[in-house]
Formats: C-alpha cells, structure tokens, sequence
C-alpha cells in the first residue's frame, strides 16, 4: 500500500466518520422530538433552535457526570465492554458503499469481495459488548440482561443470514453482469466477484420494481425483523427491558460508559439501516435522472452520497417509529419467532428462489 | 498468537479464557486473510468468534463455575506445557528462518480462495466428503435433541 492510497482511505474513514456521528446524535434527538409527537407532548426544545443544540447538551453533561466505579465490578471487563459495545458498530461501515464515485475514487472504505459475509462477521461480534457488561457488573439484573443477549442475538443472526442468501442467488446472475449494464458501470464493477456490495446496487439500478425489496419481500421482512433484534430495539429489547431488568446490561454503568452503550445503540441501528439501503433499496442509486449510473463528476458524487443518507435516515425514522407504537414480546415469544417462524421461512425462500430460477434459465 | 495460547490456561477466570480463546480465533482469521482466503477468514469470525465462543460464554456464565478459580496450578503440567509451547515456537523459527524455508511463491498462483471457487470444487471435486460431514453435523444435532428431550419421555 503506498502513502498515496493510505492517505486516501484515512480521508474517507474520517469523513465517513465525521457524517455518521452527527447522524447517531441527531437520531437521538430526533427519537425523543418523535416519541414526544407520537405521545402527544412537546419534547426538548430549550436548546437552540427547535432544540437542535441538545446533542451537544447530553454530551456536556455526559462527560461532567460523576463516573461512578461500584466496587464488585471485575474492573477490566467493566471498561472494556462499552468500547466493545461501540467498535463493531463502526467497523461494519468499512464495507458499506456510501457512494459512487467522487473525485475518481469509489466511495467505500475496503471494496471487499466478501462484503456481506464481513459485515456479519463483524456484527456477529457486537454480542460480547453486551455479554460482558452483564458479566462485569457481577449483580443480578445485568447478568440476566447479558444471558438474554447472547441467546437472542446468535439466534436471530441465523435468520439474518439466511434471508439473505436469496439476494446473492438472484445477484449471481452472469447474464445480467455480462450483458445487462452500461459501460460506465462495467468500468465501475471491474475487479469485483459476487459477495461485493457494489454489485448488488448495480443489479438494483435499473428502476424501482428491480429494488430487491420488491423482488424479495418476505427476505426484507425477515432482515428486517432480525435487525430489529440484533440491534436490541422495542419490540425486541429484552436484554434491557426497564420493567423486569431495570435497565439491563448497563443497570451499573454511569457517565460516558454509559453514553457509550447509549451511542452504540444507535450507531448500530445506522449501520443495519445502510446494510437494508444497499442490499433492499439500490443504494446510493435512484432510478431518476440519470442517477443510476455511477457518478462523473462531483455534483453527481455529492447527491449520490446525499441520496444514500437520506434513505438512511428514513429507516432510522422508521426504527424510533416501531419503537412507540409496539410493545414488547415475551421470550418465549421472542425465541419461537425465530427459530420456529424466520428460519423456516427463510429457508424455504431460499428453496422456492432456487426452484425459479431453475425454471428461469 | 502462540502468547495468547500460553496465557490462557494461567488465567484462573473461565470468562477470560473464553475471551482468550475468541482472541486467539481472531488471528486464526487474520492468518487466511494473509493468505488472501478471505472467504474462510469471514467464516472462521462468523462460526467460532462470532457464534461458538458466545454459546460457550452463555455455558459458563449460566454455571458461574466457581471451582475453576480455587484450583491451584500445578507445577509438573506447567514444566509439560511449557516445553510443548517451546518444542512448537521452536518448529516455526526453523521452518521460517531455516536452511529449508519455503521460497516466495511464484508469480501466478492458483487463487482459491475465492467464495465462487470454493462452492464449485465444495459440490464437484469433495462433493462426497462434504456429504458425509452434513451427515455427521445431522447425526450430532440429533443426539443433542435426544439428550436434551430425556426427561420428556
């Protein structure tokens, strides 16, 4: 790697870096702004315009706030988990393709050829954060959350990934890749093998009814679902649900340790929306305009990295939107619907996928 | 790596042993990454990290096994341990910085470690081993169910 090409990767991983964290704090601020509107009250508004200066409020007082330490906590793992908490969440962006081109480079930290198998991998991670919180903290309702945590989230992780797999069988498409796209995006995809994410927004570009939400509903639904879980959201939040657990893994932590947990909430929930955008709504493409063709110039690039953000953000509007309307599941519930409802119907998806497309060729 | 392995059996919490041995599987990763298996190296987190080690991690939390932290360490299994550990850093120097060490690899090396390559020799060439491991997995997952259903009988 030369100094030219790591210079380059350190400036997207800093502005990738520098959109997402205003993101995860205005999410916070437009979570409560929305449960106030759902449950009819005004929610924070002192803070600057319409309350826009808040995330910058909670943070001050985050970091003023006494970090408390009590003293039967196994010390080291105690200020390891919300870092571990934090980190995946972050990593998982290296391979999300926020964008098309701009200034002649592709807009994605590590073009990956194993892209989705990476991202879970890496989200597969994110339970020891949790895990070890709840073991850490060495008192009962942590301990609880932590044990509910890890049972939940191995057991969505396999419906995630399985619901998935119809995408890439529909994607792995030769004839499309050798005949179906413009030379501009030939010229994009070179170098690239199946797994890639830029590929599968290049099958999804051509216009809306090719989005894979349309052609794969119940894969969304059951992607969907898992995300739900493995981000631990309402109405799957039983490894911190306030009315038996107090509040679960983090019942012990205070301060930033806590904010950290807090934020990595949050930025996981950004990192599911990205993977949803790119795998089920093209991407940074939009069928318009001529925007579905990798960007030639700046003005292109930009608007193909605003588009992206924006469907981000609707699904993060959608995610705090779920969160007032339902309410929690029991985890008995919680586990059948996993393993006796998504991974059977994830599977036969993958069966009657297969079956069409043998019929297909 | 081999530092994470020693140290693991020193540590007397089972928690941190569970966690030495994810780290350990992380760089078993970050060895097929360096021979470009990215495939594999994806796997290896996805199946050991990310989904073995966290059912381990549940075991031992649920047992809170306290037995673990009272027993002493024995000084013959930590001189056996310790010369296995040395006789294997041993083996590796001389492999790498030996009179035998393996020449760079030529140029056009056949580049197997590709998702596509791997699925098509997995269902033509080892098509019959692959089977009979599905049926070993099969027949495990079975046994466990059996077990655990003993008392509903």
């Amino acid at each position: 790697m030369t100094l030219a090409e790591l210079l380059i990767s350190t400036l997207k991983i800093v502005g990738l870096i520098s959109v997402v964290l205003p993101l995860i704090a205005y999410s916070v601020v437009a979570e409560r702004r929305i449960s106030a509107a759902i449950q009819d009250r005004v929610g924070p508004n002192r803070v600057g315009p319409f309350g826009l200066l808040q995330p910058l409020a909670d943070g001050v007082k985050f970091l003023l706030k006494e970090d408390f330490t009590p003293s039967y906590v196994n010390k080291v793992y105690f200020w390891m988990a919300p870092a571990l908490a934090m980190i995946p969440s972050f990593v998982v962006f290296a391979v999300i393709p926020f964008g098309s081109m701009l200034f002649g480079e592709k807009m994605v930290v590590a073009d990956l050829n194993v892209g989705i198998l990476f991202t879970f991998a890496i989200v597969s991670l994110s339970v020891y954060g949790i895990v070890l919180a709840g073991y850490a903290s060495n008192s009962k309702y942590p301990f609880l959350g932590g044990i509910r945590s890890s049972a939940q989230m191995i057991s969505y992780e396999i419906a995630m990934g399985m619901s998935v797999i119809p995408l890439f069988m529909l994607t792995s498409d030769p004839v499309f890749f050798s005949q179906g796209l413009s030379e501009s995006w030939n010229q994009f995809l070179m170098g690239t093998s199946d797994l890639n994410l830029s590929r599968i927004i290049a099958y999804q570009s051509g216009s809306f009814f090719d989005w894979l939400i349309f052609k794969q509903p119940l894969a969304f639904i059951i992607f969907l679902a898992a995300a739900f879980a493995e981000t631990n959201r309402l109405p799957f939040d039983l490894p911190e649900s306030e009315t038996e657990l107090v509040a679960g893994y983090h019942t012990e932590y205070s301060s930033m340790k806590f904010a950290l947990f807090f934020l990595g909430e949050y930025a996981a929930m950004i990192a599911a929306s990205s993977l949803m955008v790119v795998l089920f709504l093209g991407g940074w493409s939009l069928p318009l305009w001529g925007l579905d063709q990798p960007a030639d110039n700046v003005f292109l690039g930009l608007l193909h990295i605003i588009i992206f953000f924006s469907k981000v953000s609707l699904f993060m509007v959608f995610f705090i939107w779920i969160r007032w309307t339902l309410p929690r599941f029991r985890y008995d519930q919680l586990m059948n619907l996993g393993w006796k409802r998504f991974l059977p119907l994830s599977l036969a998806n993958i069966i009657v996928t297969a079956i069409w497309l043998w019929f297909k060729s | 790596m081999h530092l994470l392995v020693v140290w693991n059996p020193l540590a007397r919490n089972t928690v941190t042993n569970a966690m030495f041995l994810v780290v350990t599987m992380l760089s078993i990763s970050g060895l097929f990454i360096l021979l470009q298996a990215f495939f594999m190296a994806s796997v290896q987190v996805i199946v050991y990290a990310g989904a073995v080690m966290v059912l381990f991690l549940f075991v031992i939390m649920l047992l809170d096994l306290k037995v673990e932290h009272k027993r002493r360490l024995r000084l013959g299994s930590i001189f056996v341990g310790g010369i296995l550990t040395l006789a294997s850093v041993a083996t590796f120097i001389q492999v790498l910085f030996g009179k035998d060490a393996p020449e760079e690899a030529a140029g056009d090396v056949v580049y197997v470690g590709s998702t596509s390559t791997l699925g098509k020799l997995l269902f033509t060439q080892f098509l019959l081993p692959f089977e009979v491991i599905s049926v070993l997995l099969l027949a495990a997952m079975l046994g466990v169910i059996l077990l655990s259903k003993k008392e509903l009988k």
